[in-house]
């Protein structure tokens, strides 16, 4: 039988994904030796061109981690898609939009006008990124254009399987590949290395049905150990959130931050959120319960912070959202 | 930007045990009211699920009215109380993503508030007016690419 022909990219990503794929360790080994890397530009060197040149349906299992933000991952999203017969969507942000996507709250002129005018940046003449630049000799250079809307992989091409996760749990990435090499993966489209109940379901911490009259923040407190997060105030996004990742965060007594999606069926995971938070507070009077729930700090960024764009509505209702950056 | 000929499409989601009824008095004491809002009946308050609001405002509804009976008086105990939290920090969240506070309300309706009923549906409606469309379903665009 011949090799497996894997691919991995990376579009708006951190590059987190990579590592993640490197944390299996000693299985690469395993890897390497039912599989060849076809592409995978963090670990070898390879060029945009020998994509192109390989026949469509070429590798065999593509994953592909990153939101879609510009041209360029756009374009590299619909030609992997040509050259694999089976794509994954690898990673929140690749699923979700992830965090990149939280930018959808903005206008993209504002995106970028705050990139290039923080402290850090050094724009004395308030200069922006430009669409091509001309050298000396004559040559020019262009960058790939932003998106208006930051969207997820299977906004643009059709993918097979979404692979969840900030970045995907490496025991889950080992058992996807393991099922890869073995012929083992369910029918396409499917949600695979994740569960489909809650986090709260693969918690350690116990619930016991306290009700609380605060909220605070995770870094306020010094959460108590063995007791839910929730019910000591702190926002865990973990009733709204896929398990699979058997809740690394809250072992750690850090909230859940929801990087596996909306758990079930559910279609919009700050929807859900709201709703869990619903039950959570103890005072039947009506003022107290309005200033309890007041408390929570940057709902939209917090209950949507790996999902926005692939929530019900996408990105926020802005004047002119999607208006041209440059010339 | 609102021009002569519009009218506002309100989703209302109404309790069975106190604003259902207050609404269906209002109906049968012959109280004149604006027809704008299309009204869903159920259980409770409590039942309302965000994302019933949420899908309703992407697939072309201008604004949301939620009505339950009043603090104190939910049949199920609580469930309004349930519906004040989410509503409130719903309220919170969907004006980070752009979207007035006006369009979602949450107000109490008691069996016996019939013509509260038809003035709130009136006064909504007004606001809603002067808000305009919400036409904001930016996903069904990325969907349909």
């Amino acid at each position: 039988m011949s090799k497996l022909r894997l691919g991995m990219y990376c579009a708006a990503g951190c590059g987190g994904c990579d590592i993640s794929l490197l944390e299996i360790h000693e299985h690469l080994l395993d890897v390497i030796a039912v599989a060849d890397i076809a592409f995978w530009p963090a670990a070898t060197d390879f060029k945009y061109a020998d994509i192109e040149a390989l026949p469509d349906g070429d590798i065999d299992v593509c994953f592909v981690n990153g939101a879609i933000r510009n041209t360029e991952n756009t374009h590299i999203a619909k030609l992997l898609r040509a050259k694999s017969k089976v794509l994954v969507a690898y990673g929140a942000c690749s699923a979700f939009g992830g965090v990149p996507g939280l930018a959808n709250l903005y206008p993209v002129r504002e995106v970028i006008d705050r990139a290039f005018t923080t402290p850090s940046t050094d724009a004395p003449t308030g200069q922006r990124p430009s669409a091509s630049a001309t050298h000396s000799d004559g040559s020019s250079v262009g960058l790939p254009a932003i998106n208006g809307t930051v969207t997820s992989l299977g906004d643009i091409v059709a993918v097979d399987y979404t692979l969840p996760g900030c970045p995907p749990a490496t025991d889950r990435v080992w058992e996807v590949i393991q099922a890869i090499a073995s012929g083992q993966l369910p029918g396409a489209p499917a949600i695979v290395g994740a569960g489909s109940k809650s986090v709260c379901d693969d918690c350690r911490l116990e619930k016991k049905g306290t009700r609380i009259s605060k909220f605070v923040r995770s870094h306020e407190i010094v959460a108590e150990d063995g007791r839910c997060l929730l019910e000591q105030g702190i926002v865990c996004m973990g009733p709204a959130t896929r398990s699979g990742c058997g809740g690394q965060c809250t072992d750690a007594l850090m909230p859940c931050r929801g990087c596996f999606g909306p758990a079930g069926d559910s279609i919009d995971q700050g929807a859900a959120m709201v709703a869990a938070l619903g039950t959570v507070i103890d005072s039947e009077d009506e003022a107290v319960i309005r200033e309890t729930i007041s408390q929570v700090v940057d709902p939209a960024g917090t209950f949507y912070a790996f999902t926005l764009a692939t929530s019900v509505l996408g990105r926020a209702r802005t004047a002119n959202p999607e208006e041209e950056v440059r010339s | 930007m609102t021009d002569s000929t519009y009218e506002p499409r309100i989703l209302g989601i109404l309790c069975t045990w106190c604003s259902y009824s207050g609404a269906d008095g209002a109906g049968q004491a012959r109280v004149a009211y604006p027809p704008n809002v299309e009204v869903v009946r159920v259980m409770c308050s409590g039942r309302v699920d965000p994302t019933f609001i949420i899908s309703a405002l992407a697939d072309g509804a201008d604004g949301v009215l939620v009505c339950g009976c009043h603090p104190g008086d939910c049949h199920y105990i609580n469930g309004n109380c349930k519906a004040t939290a989410r509503m409130t920090v719903l309220s919170a969240m969907l004006e980070q993503l752009g979207i007035e506070p006006e369009r979602v309300r949450l107000e109490w309706i008691s069996a016996a508030e019939s013509t509260r009923y038809a003035e709130l549906v009136a006064e909504m409606t007004e606001q809603v007016r002067a808000l305009g469309p919400l036409d904001w379903s930016p996903r069904k665009k990325v969907e349909a690419l």
